[in-house]
């Protein structure tokens, strides 16, 4: 919104220059974001809140300047012709200004609270124009006037200037002095060709089904019963509070001008204003509270300025028609209640100086000075409540005033309960390496049915944006793999191959109509990375050719979930191939922890990351958190060093490919040997020698006892046992 | 050894033979010197005020230059200052450089000496050579930064807090005391979960678009006094470009007492600004609105990138647009209407108060490590991320 400083000095004599009362008005919330133009051409760019409507327009503003600088507020005072009423009303604001009278209570509409409906219509002898309301809920008030005679032409000068500040086209002296008024005081109104409203009179009503507007912009509108309209006898003339009717509108062959200015409910504007797609500077306004009692006086400024441009006469009064009084009750401000929310006391003089300034009347209850009864400005529907009137204390007082302090505490202090497993999780992945990445969390349609949430059993219904930014992205993710094989992408096409990222998150769904948000670790690398990783004298698989090097990798990128894996109490872990569709079929790998999936990974399924063209084999892993934090961390428990010799045994052995290391490990588990402390692979080897379908294990066992030097007759027995065993698998035992 | 001569003629040929020849001098003389020792002669020989070669050209040179020719030869003079200073300014750390001896294969004896025992000596290592780095992963900037003003806010006795993305209407908006209809609603451009229609308005899904909405939550469950710090994602109707993303990070906090002040706020909000930008920085606020807090501020803390003067050294500060002013966040004291909804659980706004702020996790860490682009942080690309090993 812009707002011309010279417009501004019209009301208040501001003391200072321009960009020092852009600065003052910021300090006080009423900001100036930005400042163009140099003298009488300056114009600010202001940024105002949705609560302060009043501030929208070079009066507010005005008054907020006022308020700065101690300095009187300058009347905004139509200079109509005299005509009983209107002069009656001048007389009866007496010395203040129009707009800031209503603190006196008396309204010069003479309606008693609460107001009956008065249709002016009844009272032909105070009326020209009669306007009927049906719902004085929806419609409060509508004042209206009658201009005629005029003459329709360009604006003068002033008027075209200074909306030409503002960007406002200058469009004739009519229209042109609706848009000052709404610059000048904030109150949107409207004026209509006369002599095209037909059956000479205003129906404020609802529209009904099927009725067409052709508004101002041109656009033939639709309406329904929602649609609040102003009507003449026979068709709607105005989308109310929103825009004008386009066949009512002034014309260089207008002659007599019916003026329009009510007031709105603002939640029926705001509804009608988006249900039309159409914002308005007066939609604008009125959706966010305009000012009760400013309707006659915009009709009389409005008036006023086509008079002056246009000529024309005032053939009657105002026409004023209130069908429901604005309820503004008067509010206990009490300086305690100041000095308990903002922690300094703010003297009473102070109070009773600054509120005075925006409009606010004080009455003193009691002899302390330590109470007051405020009653509330008619262009301040912001504020009900004593700590609104704080606010307005607080702001122009100047908050940087206010002491820096911290308070005392004496409550606990708690952390999430996964907190410590989520600090474990991240501090060991990025120590593999893993670089700590976050995605996005939507995904597209065809991504959440491609990736189901494999972990967590049965699949959650997918939640779906309404209002999607797009196709790519208008289903809350239901798993990380997708955003997780972006990022993979991503780098891949930017020539980075040697990458490693995790992601901890959430995804989303509904499971039995409750909405679940569980949490997800998320693994990925391509596998340059992980056969980099791999270290040089640890390789298990020492066969020629790509099925070794695949064997390897995986194991390499299994090492890494075991790392993760083993942060938690677990008594088995146990693997198998039971993995998602999206995983390849033989080197990914389900993780059972105790029976419970945790987690899922190995390399992805080459059609998969054909669709994605990703240029090289990529791993995944996907742990579900939620399963793996309901274990507790590891605790660790302290085993005595040994103090006597370890002893190997190296065993030698061909297997059909069918048999695997899990097997063989149990096998020999089974045996029970108390001091075997460990049982693993040394090396791997297919081709050469060994037949098809077989290959050859190297296995290393350690023996050691805790409480002596072990013989070696144990160990020949021991050793004799585990060979048997092995058999029993149907090994066959090499001879070196 | 070179030494100063008096210039014959004074054309741009001639001051650039004579330049050239002391240039080749400086040179050669740098290259030499060895130790400190020999750096100081070298300083004294050039640069000594008394008969130091500047001064001599500045003599020879520029002085006695006729007229017509004084500013051509200033400008050639000053030239050489420069070189002059730069090459023994250099000088200076080359002497400090141990010079070692290079290896050479066959003239070294195949054996070491240590401690008396002769060891037969190894093939020779290039120290110099790139170590072997095993590849350590990098915190995301934006989740470090996160955990930074959470870490300040937890050693000011503030507890974590969490809640959900997908979030109602009721928490998102209504308890925070934005209407149904209320026109506060649009600066929100929140994204809405489909197929909600049939739901009362409250119970209607969405992405909430702050973290305010954990602030209801845990008051639900926890009894005054409280101090939540609330870190989390949430997500706004934005389409991405440089400076907005549809989904960012905030953090929020929340303090409810008996005796919590806009003086409280203010001084908790200062301490944390200096605990996380450094000391000297300050902190400024004003007047804004937000619906679920009263009075509500912005605030502001001195620009950390140029220390609140407004520029870096001849160019204009970007970050704070030449302001001295970073607007890092939005704060106020808590709205009584807000306490209105969990009154029940002991919040009576008339006998506790209480402030609440929040901030974007994202844009505190675009502007604390200079990055041009918020969506650099969501694209996973590891140039960027490793940049933050």
């Amino acid at each position: 919104m812009k707002i011309s400083p010279q417009w501004v000095r019209d009301f208040v004599d501001v003391p200072v220059d321009d960009q020092r009362l852009a600065e003052d008005l910021t300090a006080v919330g009423i900001a100036v974001e930005g400042i163009s133009g140099s003298g009488a051409r300056t114009v600010f760019e202001m940024e105002i809140g949705t609560n302060r409507p009043d501030a929208m327009n070079h009066y507010g503003v005005a008054r907020e300047a006022s308020a700065i600088y101690e300095l009187p507020l300058k009347p905004s005072q139509p200079k109509l012709p005299g005509t009983p009423r209107s002069q009656a009303q001048h007389q009866s604001k007496a010395a203040t200004a129009p707009l800031e009278r209503s603190t006196s209570k008396k309204k010069q509409t003479s309606a008693a609270k609460p107001a009956p409906k008065r249709d002016h219509s009844n009272t032909p002898a105070a009326v020209s124009f009669p306007i009927h309301i049906e719902d004085p809920e929806l419609c409060p008030r509508f004042s209206a006037r009658v201009v005629r005679g005029v003459t329709i032409k360009k604006s003068p000068e002033k008027v075209v200037h200074r909306l030409g500040l503002l960007d406002q086209r200058a469009i004739n002296n009519a229209v042109d002095a609706t848009n000052y008024v709404l610059w000048e005081i904030g109150k949107p109104t409207h004026v209509f060709d006369m002599d095209l409203l037909e059956g000479g009179k205003i129906i404020v009503r609802r529209a009904s089904n099927g009725e067409t507007l052709k508004t101002l912009d041109g656009v033939e509108r639709k309406l329904t019963e929602e649609d609040l309209v102003v009507a003449d006898a026979k068709k709607p003339v105005g989308l109310a509070g929103v825009m004008g009717g386009f066949d009512t509108m002034i014309t260089d062959k207008t002659r007599n001008v019916l003026i329009e200015s009510a007031w709105w409910d603002p939640v029926t504007i705001r509804k009608a204003s988006r249900r039309h797609g159409i914002h308005t500077d007066a939609s604008h306004r009125f959706e966010r509270g305009a000012d009760f009692e400013s309707t006659v006086v915009s009709c009389d400024r409005v008036a006023d300025l086509i008079l002056e441009s246009g000529g024309g006469q005032l053939p009657g009064d105002v026409i004023d028609v209130v069908g429901k009084m604005m309820d503004q009750a008067p509010i206990a401000l009490h300086v305690s209640e100041v000095r308990r929310i903002l922690g300094e006391k703010v003297g009473a003089s102070e109070i009773f100086r600054i509120l005075k300034r925006l409009g606010f009347t004080l009455i003193p209850a009691g002899q302390e000075r330590e109470e007051f009864t405020v009653h509330i400005p008619s262009w301040r529907l912001d504020v009900e409540r004593e700590i609104d009137l704080i606010e307005e204390i607080a702001r122009l007082h100047g908050y940087d005033k206010f002491q820096n302090t911290l308070p005392a505490y004496s409550g606990a202090v708690t952390e999430p309960p996964d907190a410590a497993k989520d600090r474990t999780l991240r501090t060991r992945a990025l120590a593999l390496g893993y670089n700590e990445a976050v995605s996005l969390t939507f995904i597209s349609h065809a991504d959440a049915e491609r990736f189901l949430s494999h972990c967590s059993g049965s699949s959650p219904a997918v939640l779906e944006l309404e209002n999607p930014l797009s196709e790519e992205a208008s289903v809350m993710r239901t798993s990380m793999a997708p955003g997780m094989l972006d990022m993979l992408g991503w780098n891949l096409n930017r020539g980075a191959e040697n990458v490693r990222l995790f992601e901890m998150g959430t995804v989303y769904g509904v499971t039995d109509g409750v909405r679940v948000e569980p949490k997800r670790a998320c693994l990925g690398a391509t596998v340059v990375a992980v056969k980099n990783s791999l270290p040089g004298g640890g390789v298990l698989d020492v066969s020629q050719g790509e099925g070794a090097a695949v064997a390897e990798a995986f194991r390499g990128f299994k090492g890494d979930v075991e790392n993760l894996l083993a942060a938690f109490e677990c008594e088995a872990l146990i693997y198998d191939r039971q993995t998602a569709e999206y995983f390849h079929p033989e080197r990914s790998a389900l993780a059972w922890m105790d029976g419970t999936v945790v987690a899922q990974f190995g390399q992805v399924h080459p059609e998969v990351a054909a669709v994605r063209k990703l240029r090289q084999d990529v791993f995944l892993a996907e742990i579900d958190l939620q399963k793996l934090y309901a274990r507790d961390l590891r605790q660790v428990r302290f085993v005595p060093l040994p103090k006597y010799p370890a002893v190997e045994r190296d065993f030698s052995f061909v297997f059909e490919d069918g048999v695997s290391f899990e097997q063989i490990d149990q096998a020999v588990r089974a045996l029970r040997v108390n001091d075997l402390r460990s049982f693993v692979p040394a090396e791997i080897f297919r081709g050469g020698a060994i037949a098809a379908g077989k290959y050859s294990i190297l296995l290393r066992a350690t023996f050691q006892s805790a409480e002596r030097t072990l013989r070696e007759d144990e160990v020949a027995a021991w050793s004799g046992r585990i060979v048997t065993a092995l058999q029993g698998l149907g090994g066959v035992q090499r001879r070196e | 050894m070179y030494s100063v001569s008096k210039l014959t003629e004074y054309s741009a040929s001639a001051l650039e033979r004579a330049s050239a020849e002391l240039r080749s001098a400086l040179a050669q003389e740098a290259v030499a010197v060895k130790n400190e020792a020999e750096w100081k002669i070298f300083r004294d020989r050039w640069m000594a005020r008394k008969n130091g070669v500047l001064t001599q050209i500045n003599d020879l040179w520029l002085k006695a230059a006729p007229k017509e020719a004084k500013r051509e030869a200033g400008r050639e003079v000053n030239l050489v200052k420069e070189q002059v200073e730069q090459a023994v300014a250099a000088a200076k750390i080359q002497s400090q450089i141990p010079t070692l001896p290079i290896a050479h294969a066959g003239s070294e004896p195949s054996e070491v000496e240590f401690q008396g025992k002769a060891f037969e000596k190894a093939g020779l290592v290039d120290i110099t050579l790139p170590g072997i780095r095993r590849p350590i992963g990098a915190e995301h900037p934006v989740i470090k930064t996160m955990n930074e003003i959470v870490s300040v806010f937890q050693k000011l006795g503030y507890s974590v807090a969490e809640g959900p993305v997908v979030e109602t209407d009721y928490y998102n908006f209504e308890a925070l005391n934005f209407p149904p209809n209320h026109p506060a609603r649009d600066t929100q451009d929140t994204l809405f979960i489909a197929g909600q229609a049939a739901k009362p308005p409250r119970e209607r899904l969405l992405l909430r678009t702050h973290t305010s909405p954990v602030q209801i939550r845990t008051m639900e469950k926890m009894r005054p006094p409280i101090r939540i710090v609330i870190p989390g994602q949430v997500h706004r109707n934005d389409p991405p470009d440089a400076s907005h993303s549809p989904m960012f990070h905030q953090v929020e906090g929340l303090a409810v007492d008996t005796n919590i002040t806009f003086s409280d706020l203010k001084g908790t909000l200062d301490h944390a600004m200096k605990a996380l930008f450094g000391s000297s920085v300050k902190t400024h606020f004003r007047p804004s609105f937000f619906p679920f807090t009263e009075p509500s501020a912005e605030m502001f803390v001195s620009c950390f990138i140029c220390g609140g003067s407004g520029t870096r050294g001849a160019e204009p500060c970007r970050p704070c647009k030449q302001t001295g002013w970073i607007e890092i966040l939005g704060c106020g004291m808590v709205d009584p209407n807000v306490f209105d909804f969990v009154k029940d659980k002991g919040y009576d706004p008339r006998k506790v108060s209480g402030f609440a702020f929040g901030m974007g996790a994202d844009r505190i860490a675009l502007l604390k490590y200079g990055v041009d682009d918020i969506q650099l942080f969501f694209q996973g690309d590891v140039r960027f991320l490793q940049q933050f090993a």
